[in-house]
């Protein structure tokens, strides 16, 4: 069984979505799924959480691919934070630093929703 | 002539599922082989692109097909051998991914073959038509890489 599990909690006009452990095609299903709700809740301020991300492969990065363009139509964003250097340098191979703003912490990601706001 | 250590293989289903023993599988004879962890982790990150693709595009999501990993290290190098029954697709023609025409058009394809050049030294397809395709994917050690790589 593939380890991975999605956290999502709410707070200050933000969703702060948490993931755990191996995030590759068979576990990205999950994520897609996470990021549905969050549309369909209209929740489009998001910031994902790596601190626990063991692992990414292309199929996870898709799915932030797939759903970041439906959620900047409406004014929010996907905000990454707390990655490790093995996972950030897969999104970096990517070229995603230039199309993502990611942080060290959590809070400074959330603080960026705040500042864009006033 | 360099000195072929004895091969060991693995067989799996053409599942998602299946993804985790992969890794588990590429993880000890990476690790055995003495690579650093970076390289682990990029072997690691090619195979499981290799055989997502696979199941994927060869045989469409069919579980029940069978995709054989040959791993053969040698002094030198370390090479994945990937061999699948299914459709074969030419990966020559997925051109490089611009990222921004992937944003919100949940059009996936050509990362991972991408991300495999760039993480191993060398990638191959062959076909077999009617017969099966493979996938050689190869690493170098370290001291030798930046002499092999350009």
């Amino acid at each position: 069984m593939t380890d991975f599990k999605i956290h999502h909690r709410d707070g200050d006009g933000v969703s702060i979505i948490e993931l755990k452990g191996y995030l590759d095609a068979h576990t990205a299903p999950d994520l897609e799924t996470a990021f549905q709700k969050l549309l369909n809740e209209k929740k489009y301020n998001v910031v994902v959480n790596c601190r626990d991300l063991s692992y990414i492969s292309s199929a996870g990065l898709g799915v932030f691919m797939a759903y970041v363009e439906d959620i900047r139509k409406n004014m929010g964003d996907i905000k990454l934070t707390n990655m490790s250097s093995k996972v950030y340098n897969v999104f970096d191979l990517l070229g995603f630093p230039l199309l993502y703003e990611i942080f060290k912490d959590e809070q400074e990601a959330v603080s960026r929703f705040k500042e864009i706001k006033k | 002539m360099e000195a072929e250590k004895k091969h060991i293989s693995k067989r799996i289903l053409s599942r998602t599922e299946s993804l985790v023993e992969v890794r588990k599988f590429v993880d000890g004879a990476a690790r055995k082989f003495g690579f650093p962890e970076e390289d682990i982790a990029n072997i690691i990150l090619a195979v499981d692109e290799a055989c997502t693709n696979i199941i994927k595009h060869a045989y469409q999501y069919a579980v029940d097909q069978e995709i054989e990993i040959i791993i053969f290290p040698s002094t030198r190098s370390f090479e994945i051998r990937i061999y699948d029954n299914g459709k074969s697709f030419d990966p020559s023609l997925i051109r490089p991914p611009e990222l921004k025409d992937h944003l919100g058009h949940k059009r996936r394809g050509g990362l991972g073959v991408y991300l495999m050049k760039r993480l191993m030294d060398k990638v191959e397809y062959n076909f077999i038509p009617g017969k099966r395709n493979e996938v050689r994917l190869v690493k170098y050690r370290s001291d030798v890489s930046t002499v092999t790589r350009r």
